[in-house]
């Protein structure tokens, strides 16, 4: 056991930055860390117990106690839960003998429950393993079960064929289906694969690229929106001895999946556009930062890369351009929304709990390990390759003014064909709706929570606070009477997840809830904002749908709402979108509920407090109250 | 190269050095931003929220934020005095804060922030969440129903090596700050003391030491919380 833990602590040169990748290792050996692993990392890591201890409690695919042979994470994303999410759960508990949350007795299966896994057009699905199990009914589970029962391995048990296109990859092999609904200009197949890195980088400067980018007024995908090539522009202005560039792969806002299809279908675009933005900014260091639910392309996306070492497009004079050096590595996460805010995301790169940074600094003057990084998105590197290849003009022909070229949008939720979507910027809610086969809409949630965005006047002075004019988006539940808002930057931004809601839903009990429980799972705790008041606005709502609410109690949660706003990163700053976004678009729901002549009530009821002792001793209490 | 840096806090001139925070400039000058995370010394982590100001219509944190030329900050408006009450009786409500049994009554930040912003009753309902006290470290005893997860002890106690005493566990409202048990038996008793001391409030408890200073002789027993910097 000890060699086993020198042995990989050895092979990442005992450095404590590299602590996510050791803890993986170790999971994947024993399934958990224990004590004595806790002590020996310790001592070879330089770290006190605790902060080891630290780096493990914070993510949800670590464990500190034992788990099982299979480990069973069932999604419970609220599309999950409309398509059977609590029939599957039930059915998972009959069939394993256990209960969610623990380890069966012969500790063959442990069951968990988490947040969106990018999955929402193929739910309820779940992970096991790191292999994803999709379209999950009670009838599959019960398969399933017997399957690995009988000694068949997770990967045999994905007997009922993989999914589309390079689902079926021999390097990846999952069940998984792209269900790509529309193309435009980035879901293109007909493209040259590293056409741009090959012949176009060299007739033009690092400038000139970012002059590229910069006219196009693309802005960062991720959901803040960010101004891509002022980005790059800073990345490069801060002297450094070494440059980072990072793709952020860890898509967990809740109902987004189309990261995981550019990543299945298009990774080498991703790839060139990482190797594009390390041209133009002098970056040396590439890192893609992979949600641990993603796993399953871990191996196929390192396929990729050693091609492309192999034919120069990455390492040493990249495509014969000298002293053009870069190299890309994946590392990845564990399990932990708020990693996917770009400063949690270093923080988790470097091996601690993915807590955001304060800013300033900026990550584009002190990110990773202290260095320049640019953070980009998946689809904004992507899109970049498209941009450099045709010119900002071109891109300029689609979208609107404000909000420019195409956008990939996940759909998922009562509608007939879930799956991506890429339209052109400007498209509105009620076009969604119909390309997506739904009617008796009663509700669309657009965007989840998303990154704070600075535009920046002055890029002589980085860091002083007028630069700073943050842009922030957020999760909005849109009614019918809004329909025809226009998704784009300036009426309803999105990082693309688009969920849609049918009359049969109660939008309160079933999907805000839902919401809620997420943030309140998700907070990283630092805030004492966000760390208390998603969970005390959740109670209030409760209180509100049990029966006991009266009309303050729907201003109190308006007012709570505010508090939270000066929560340090986004997901804290939008935690409350869901209750207030419903109150202000559905104002109606509440007052469904409330008691419209009280003023008060709190809560206690005594007749109901003492009812289950009266039915145990067999005798009615007298009251005095009444 | 001139480093005086001249800014605004709610219309009042203030003149600081460049590099300085917000909330290190505004003392110098004689006005109070409340803060209950930071503590001289240790690098700032804008945990609490409390010094949440306002600039061009956005917050900030003032621990973390550096001075610039020409900024207006909108400090002592009702609506952020609004804000950072809140803060207080969120971390009221969030533990189990009885100040008249707590040995830090008085020197305690927190109780004195209370008194400061007027609290009477939290506007939100008491969690009354379970929590435990661990007293099984010869020199401190961590008391968890009073800990605000400032992480001014996980900043500031560290060894010689830099490693920590004190960390995080867990993440949302599960998140605790835990005592390293085997390096915790080998604490000084001076950094056993540094670290009760750190404590904005009753959480690090230094033990056989109790009362050693009188209630109603404390820091905040006679003069209110902030007033030694407001002029
Ligand atoms: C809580 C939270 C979660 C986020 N999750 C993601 C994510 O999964 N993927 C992503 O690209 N950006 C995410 N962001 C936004 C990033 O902080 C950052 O703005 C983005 O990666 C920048 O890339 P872009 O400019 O290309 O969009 C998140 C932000 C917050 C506050
Ligand atoms: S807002 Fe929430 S998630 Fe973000 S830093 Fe604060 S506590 Fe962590």
């Amino acid at each position: 056991m000890k060699n086993e833990i020198i042995t990989i602590t050895s092979k990442y040169q005992d450095d404590r930055h590299r602590l996510m990748d050791i803890l993986i290792d170790i999971h994947d050996l024993y399934g958990y860390v224990s004590e004595a692993d806790i002590e020996l990392l310790s001592e070879r890591l330089g770290m006190s117990e605790v902060e080891i201890n630290e780096t493990i409690t914070f993510y949800h695919f670590f464990s500190r106690t034992p788990r099982g042979q299979f480990n069973i994470f069932l999604n419970n994303s609220i599309t999950a839960c409309m398509r059977g999410h609590d029939l599957v759960k039930k059915a998972l508990e009959e069939a394993c003998g256990t209960t969610f949350g623990s380890v069966s007795q012969d500790g063959m299966f442990g069951l968990y429950s988490t947040s969106c896994i990018g999955m929402n057009d193929q739910g309820p699905s779940a992970i096991i393993n790191d292999k994803v199990f999709t379209n999950l009914t009670t009838y599959r589970v019960m398969k399933l079960v017997a399957d690995l029962k009988s000694g068949k391995s997770p990967d045999e048990a994905i007997y009922e064929s993989t999914g589309d296109g390079n689902n079926s990859d021999p390097y990846v092999r999952a069940m998984v289906f792209n269900n790509i609904r529309k193309r435009m200009v980035i879901l293109d197949k007909d493209h040259i694969k590293f056409e741009v890195v090959r012949s176009l980088l060299k007739g033009h400067s690092p400038e000139e690229i970012i002059d590229i980018v910069e006219n196009s007024n693309l802005r960062g995908r991720g959901g803040a929106g960010f101004p891509t090539g002022l980005k790059w522009h800073f990345g490069r202005r801060v002297e450094s001895e070494h440059r980072v560039i990072i793709c952020n792969a860890d898509e967990g806002e809740p109902g987004t999946f189309k990261d995981r299809v550019l990543l299945t279908e298009f990774p080498d675009l991703v790839f060139e556009g990482m190797v594009i933005a390390a041209y133009a900014t002098g970056a040396d260091i590439g890192l893609v930062y992979l949600r641990y639910e993603y796993r399953y392309l871990y191996k196929f996306l390192n396929h990729i890369l050693d091609k492309m070492r192999k034919e120069g497009l990455l390492g040493k004079n990249i495509a014969g351009i000298k002293e053009f050096n870069f190299d890309i590595r994946i590392q990845l996460g564990a399990g932990a929304y708020v990693c996917g805010e770009e400063s949690a995301l270093i923080e988790s790169l470097e091996g601690k709990r993915g807590e955001p940074r304060d800013k300033p600094p900026f990550p584009v003057e002190k990110g990773y390990l202290n260095y320049p990084t640019i953070v980009n998105n998946v689809e904004t590197l992507a899109t970049t390759v498209r941009i450099v290849k045709n010119g900002a003009d071109w891109f300029k022909g689609f979208g609107t003014k404000d909000s420019l070229g195409t956008k990939l949008l996940s759909v998922s939720g009562d509608c007939k064909f879930p799956g991506i979507y890429e339209v052109e910027w400007g498209t509105s809610i009620r076009e969604v709706i119909e390309m997506s086969g739904a009617d008796d809409v009663q509700a669309v949630q657009v965007g989840g929570p998303s990154g704070v965005m600075i535009s920046v006047k002055d890029i002589d002075d980085l860091g002083t606070t007028e630069l700073m004019k943050w842009y922030k988006p957020s999760g909005m539940m849109v009614a019918q009477k809004t329909f025809d808002r226009k998704l784009s930057y300036s009426d309803l931004p999105t990082g693309g997840s688009i969920m849609i809601f049918n009359n049969k839903r109660d939008l309160l009990k079933e999907v805000v809830m839902n919401f809620m429980d997420f943030f309140i799972e998700e907070s990283c705790g630092s805030c004492s904002t966000c760390r208390n008041l998603p969970f005390i606005m959740k109670q209030k709502l409760q209180k509100i749908l049990d029966g006991h609410g009266v009309r303050k109690d729907i201003d109190d949660l308006l007012s709570w709402g505010k508090i939270i706003k000066i929560s340090r990163c986004g997901l804290g700053q939008t935690s409350a979108n869901p209750i207030v976004s419903s109150i202000l678009n559905f104002r109606y729901l509440y007052e469904q509920h409330v008691k419209a002549m009280a003023d008060f009530d709190n809560v206690f009821d005594l007749e109901k407090s003492v009812e289950a002792a009266n039915s145990f001793v067999g005798r009615k209490a007298n009251f005095h109250h009444a | 190269m001139n480093t005086t840096i001249k800014f605004k806090i709610d219309g009042r001139e203030i003149i600081a050095e460049k590099g300085q925070t917000i909330v290190e400039a505004a003392k110098a000058n004689g006005v109070y931003i409340p803060t209950l995370c930071n503590f001289e010394g240790l690098p700032p982590k804008g945990c609490c929220r409390m010094c949440t100001i306002r600039i061009s219509n956005r917050y900030m944190t003032s621990c973390t934020t550096p001075v610039a030329e020409g900024m207006e900050v909108e400090s002592d408006i009702p609506e952020i005095t609004d804000f950072r009450k809140g803060i207080v009786e969120l971390l009221f409500v969030s533990g189990n804060h009885f100040c008249p049994a707590c040995e830090k009554s008085g020197n305690c930040e927190l109780q004195a922030l209370a008194y400061r912003f007027k609290m009477m009753v939290p506007r939100f309902p008491f969690l009354f969440p379970q929590k435990g006290i661990d007293a099984t470290n010869p020199k401190i005893i961590k008391e968890q129903n009073r800990c605000i997860l400032c992480k001014r002890c996980i900043k500031g106690i560290k060894d010689d090596e830099g490693r920590s005493y004190f960390a995080y566990k867990n993440r949302g409202n599960k998140l605790e700050v835990v005592l390293d048990e085997k390096m915790g038996k080998e604490i000084t008793d001076a950094l056993a003391r540094k670290a009760m001391d750190n404590c904005p409030v009753g959480s690090i408890i230094y033990k056989e030491l109790g009362y050693y200073q009188p209630i109603g002789k404390r820091k905040y027993d006679k003069k209110p919380i902030g007033s030694e910097i407001e002029i």
